[in-house]
């Protein structure tokens, strides 16, 4: 028996995904932040001028070392990506969905939202 | 500052803005980032970064539970989406070579067009005219109201389009959801019902600043030191929120946030002009 899978089941799916994403990397940013502090909470701030972030805080892999280091900033940096990937699963989601129940068209846009993250990715537009 | 004290100040604010926001429709974002440059002497660089990652926190905590009540159009919103992160990733590039007195002053006048639009008023009308394109792209929905379900048409789908580009440029030049130029795409310009058309926007938020957060991360402009209280801040306070959600004392709350909203961005428009930022 193949159960039809409607929109209805997509929407409460959705629904999940989204606060799921939202809750876990809140958890991440909390753990990362409470290293931070303990490591660096006596420190003087300095945002008044922009000076950049290091490699650490800005790069995937450099990211990724970090959090295996347990460098708080790294893992506040982890949840933050987690973040930022949650609505970029979703799309990623309703694409499946939409193979599913078979309807070319919103495939084809769901395609096309991807891309255009993807190249805001790998695009070098951050440098 | 200590960073211990300023994580705090942060937090406080953020929760207050998450609260607020949740309970007024006003974005996290037009609360963050006056908070951070004008209280805070925060660079507005690293101000916009903070912002962006609250604002895809509320749009995705606050759209799980819309998209769950079968009010967003998700068809709508994934078409719409072309628009907005194209413009997304536009603004984040614009956003590179902006002076930063120019983006304090698009700031300010974006705040204040964002306070009127959250308290106009929110009269409830239902297109059934349908355009050939919305039919060919399948956008006309239906969405429950009480126990009825309420059918609706889109039209006039090029100009909310274009409208949409210009909202996510906005969004990605300065790290708003820019949640009241999209309800005026859908609403205004296409005729779709405001429920409709305030979910629908929070459910493409996310994305849209997504995808320009990326650049962003990229770029050096999201400093976890900062990030971190506005998150956490941020999402509690919008769980708060929702949880307090009493209609008969948010419209007074809207007065009393666009008056604030407005007041911030005189004088962040004021700044921009004197080059003190």
């Amino acid at each position: 028996m193949q159960k039809k899978l409607n929109d209805k089941d997509i929407e409460l799916l959705i629904g999940s995904l989204l606060r799921w994403g939202v809750l876990l990397s809140m958890v991440v940013v909390i753990i990362g932040g409470s290293i931070y502090l303990y490591r660096h909470g006596h420190d003087i701030s300095h945002y008044d001028t922009f000076t950049g972030q290091p490699d650490f805080t800005r790069q995937l892999k450099a990211i990724f070392e970090g959090v295996i280091n347990i460098r708080g900033r790294a893992i506040i940096q982890f949840g933050i990506i987690l973040l930022i990937a949650t609505p970029i699963t979703r799309v990623l989601l309703s694409a499946i969905s939409f193979t599913i129940e078979k309807d070319y068209l919103y495939l084809g846009i769901s395609v096309i939202v991807l891309s255009i993250i993807t190249i805001s990715m790998l695009g070098g537009f951050g440098g | 500052m200590s960073v211990l004290l300023l994580t705090i100040i942060i937090l406080l604010g953020a929760y207050a803005a998450g609260l607020v926001g949740s309970l007024t429709g006003l974005g996290g974002g037009v609360v963050i980032i006056p908070l951070l440059t004008l209280v805070l002497h925060v660079d507005i660089h690293y101000a916009i970064g903070a912002s962006l990652v609250s604002v895809i926190a509320t749009s995705s905590g606050s759209a799980a539970a819309y998209v769950k009540e079968g009010i967003t159009n998700m068809r709508l919103g994934m078409f719409l989406e072309i628009a907005t992160t194209t413009g997304a990733i536009t603004g984040a590039i614009i956003a590179k070579y902006l002076p930063v007195n120019y983006i304090a002053i698009l700031f300010g006048s974006v705040l204040i067009f964002s306070a009127i639009m959250s308290l106009r008023k929110k009269a409830e009308r239902v297109e059934q005219y349908k355009s050939k394109l919305a039919q060919k792209l399948k956008l006309n929905s239906s969405y429950p109201s009480g126990d009825t379900i309420v059918t609706y048409g889109v039209n006039n789908v090029a100009g909310g389009f274009i409208t949409m580009i210009f909202a996510g440029i906005m969004s990605g030049l300065l790290g708003i959801g820019s949640g009241a130029l999209k309800v005026v795409a859908m609403d205004g310009i296409m005729g779709i019902p405001f429920k409709v058309s305030t979910t629908t926007s929070n459910f493409m938020i996310g994305v849209t600043a997504a995808a320009s957060a990326v650049v962003y991360l990229h770029r050096g402009y999201i400093d976890p030191g900062l990030a971190m209280p506005v998150v956490i801040g941020v999402i509690l306070g919008a769980f708060t929120g929702s949880k307090i959600l009493v209609h008969a004392q948010s419209k007074k709350l809207r007065y009393f946030f666009a008056v604030i909203v407005t007041f911030l961005a005189v004088q962040m428009i004021y700044k921009g002009i004197n080059g003190d930022l």
